[in-house]
């Protein structure tokens, strides 16, 4: 038969000589080998305590950006949910009510947003989506919990603060390059 | 027999008890951490410092759990046998010289609760009754895998028993002493018990590995085939009580190892540099603590180095190959003393 591969071998099952059947070299050269692990570096990371270096554009826990009056940014148009593969997005969509300007930066507004991140697998096709540049992923990592409806993060938790300190920085995600990038309305991804 | 005698022996009986206790506790950690070691990780570091609380954490944990008694199960025979397993662990200490004696005011106490004249025999006798903690937990669990894993153990007890026997059989006829105290003391200086019997100290470490149930001897608690062998039906303490008694076994094997044929609490040349008796005392304790912990961790190292036997091959190394070397060994020790009466036979 002709072979596939030319990584073949041919296994010959030969009796052992009276050394190999002492067995104690063999023992010993791999409690010596062990042994020489002992004393080897060890790869772990102490993760709370430190952190494994991240990429500059980690896709890790979402955050709804405010503009910089402080007013958010979505519109519940509900592209993002659309785009997102795992149906991981609910929205609930409200109309801005007059003195509502400054919370709100157009009449249309997101009552209710919810990401699953259970069913979110990080993709960032809610980023892509998104025309209002509403809705970004951080460098930041979902915490654990201990039931699974607290992994429904609800607005409370994804929209980011108005004060300057608590706003979230995604300006390594959000590039020139990708701003023009999301001008172009001939791409499928921008209609 | 003084009441000083009598108070004098308690409290040498608690603290051995005590050590032993804390040496096996602190012993489910050092393996962790070993194994953590040899694999390239750290091993528990999170309870406290450097992880030194683990085995409180591990106690506490084992205390809390449902205690489950399977409504089949012989319940008298299946609470005893736990215990059973332990207190033959923990019996084993006595007769184990620590160190030589120490005077205070003019007394003398000797640092072995009691030095039996057939200690080995008792060491033996104790030992084969730590089987049947094993033996009767598996039974009376009715539970198949409980009582393959008790089946195998018995045999693999039986079986390396024998030639452990015959191995120390040599070593008697070398020391001349069934007392463990004085096979210990007979070894002042270089004159350690391995070197005269190199081959019966072989044979007697890998029959302790087998004695003890530890890999690659494991087989009645291979989780693999029997689930927890033995152990499968116990949970919470009665379940740390089995364990726990491994690692006495394990500690007290490695003393008995260390007392037999590692010089015990002596330690070559130390009399040129201490000549107080105390403190000759004090350090032949730490010597043989030493050569403990090196034991235990040997048994570690072993453990996380060398893959289990199977079990014909564990039958095979056993009777095939174990009990004719200890034959031997005793055969090439008995000519060796009796070398003076041999050669004059054939000369004349």
């Amino acid at each position: 038969m002709q072979p596939l591969t030319n990584r073949s071998k041919i296994v010959v099952k030969k009796e052992m000589s009276l050394y190999e059947r002492i067995y104690l070299p063999a023992i010993f050269s791999g409690m010596m080998i062990t042994m020489s692990h002992f004393f080897k570096k060890k790869p772990t990371i102490q993760y709370p305590e430190q952190t494994r270096p991240f990429s500059a554009v980690y896709r890790g826990q979402h955050v709804l950006k405010r503009d910089d009056n402080g007013a958010e940014r979505c519109t519940a148009c509900g592209l993002c949910a659309v785009a997102c593969p795992a149906e991981a997005i609910t929205m609930v969509a409200a109309e801005r009510k007059r003195g509502e300007e400054k919370l709100y930066r157009e009449e249309k507004y997101a009552a209710v947003y919810e990401i699953n991140m259970l069913r979110c697998i990080f993709c960032g096709d809610c980023e892509d989506a998104c025309p209002k540049e509403a809705i970004f992923l951080t460098d930041r990592k979902v915490d654990s919990e201990v039931k699974r409806n607290l992994f429904t993060y609800g607005k409370d938790i994804l929209v980011e603060g108005v004060e300057k300190d608590k706003r979230v920085d995604v300006s390594k995600r959000q590039t020139p390059e990708v701003l023009e990038f999301k001008k172009h309305k001939e791409f499928e991804h921008n209609r | 027999m003084t009441l000083g005698y009598v108070i004098y022996k308690l409290i040498l009986a608690v603290i051995v008890f005590t050590v032993t206790l804390l040496i096996a506790m602190y012993s489910t950690y050092a393996e962790r951490k070993v194994a953590g070691f040899l694999q390239d990780r750290l091993g528990p570091n999170r309870a406290g410092w450097f992880g030194i609380l683990q085995p409180v954490a591990d106690a506490v944990k084992l205390f809390m759990k449902e205690e489950m008694i399977p409504s089949v199960s012989n319940k008298t025979l299946f609470i005893i046998a736990p215990g059973l397993s332990l207190l033959t662990a923990c019996m084993t200490g006595v007769v184990i010289p620590w160190g030589t004696s120490l005077t205070i005011f003019g007394t003398s106490y000797s640092l072995q609760v009691t030095d039996l004249n057939i200690g080995i025999l008792y060491l033996f006798g104790v030992v084969s009754i730590g089987v049947y903690g094993i033996m009767i937990g598996g039974w009376a669990s009715n539970n198949k895998y409980s009582l393959l894993g008790a089946m195998r153990a018995s045999s693999q007890m039986i079986s390396y028993e024998v030639a452990m026997g015959i191995s120390i059989i040599a070593l008697i006829m070398t020391t001349g002493t069934l007392s463990v105290g004085q096979i210990a003391a007979q070894q002042h200086g270089w004159h350690w018990n391995i070197l005269v019997q190199p081959l019966g100290c072989l044979i007697f470490i890998i029959c302790a590995f087998a004695e003890t149930n530890r890999a690659p001897f494991d087989l009645p608690e291979c989780e693999q085939e029997l689930v927890g062998g033995y152990h499968t039906e116990y949970s919470s303490m009665k379940m740390g009580f089995y364990l726990f008694a491994e690692y006495i076994n394990m500690f007290v094997s490695s003393a008995v190892i260390s007392t037999f044929y590692f010089g015990g609490y002596n330690m070559p040349f130390i009399g040129r540099f201490v000549h107080d008796g105390n403190l000759l005392a004090i350090l032949g304790v730490v010597f043989l603590f030493a050569k403990i912990f090196f034991g235990i961790f040997f048994f570690m190292w072993v453990r996380w180095t060398i893959p289990r036997f199977r079990y014909d091959q564990l039958m095979n190394l056993g009777w095939k190959t174990l009990i004719p070397l200890s034959i031997l060994n005793l055969v090439l020790t008995g000519a060796w003393m009796m070398r003076h009466e041999i050669i004059s036979v054939f000369i004349k």
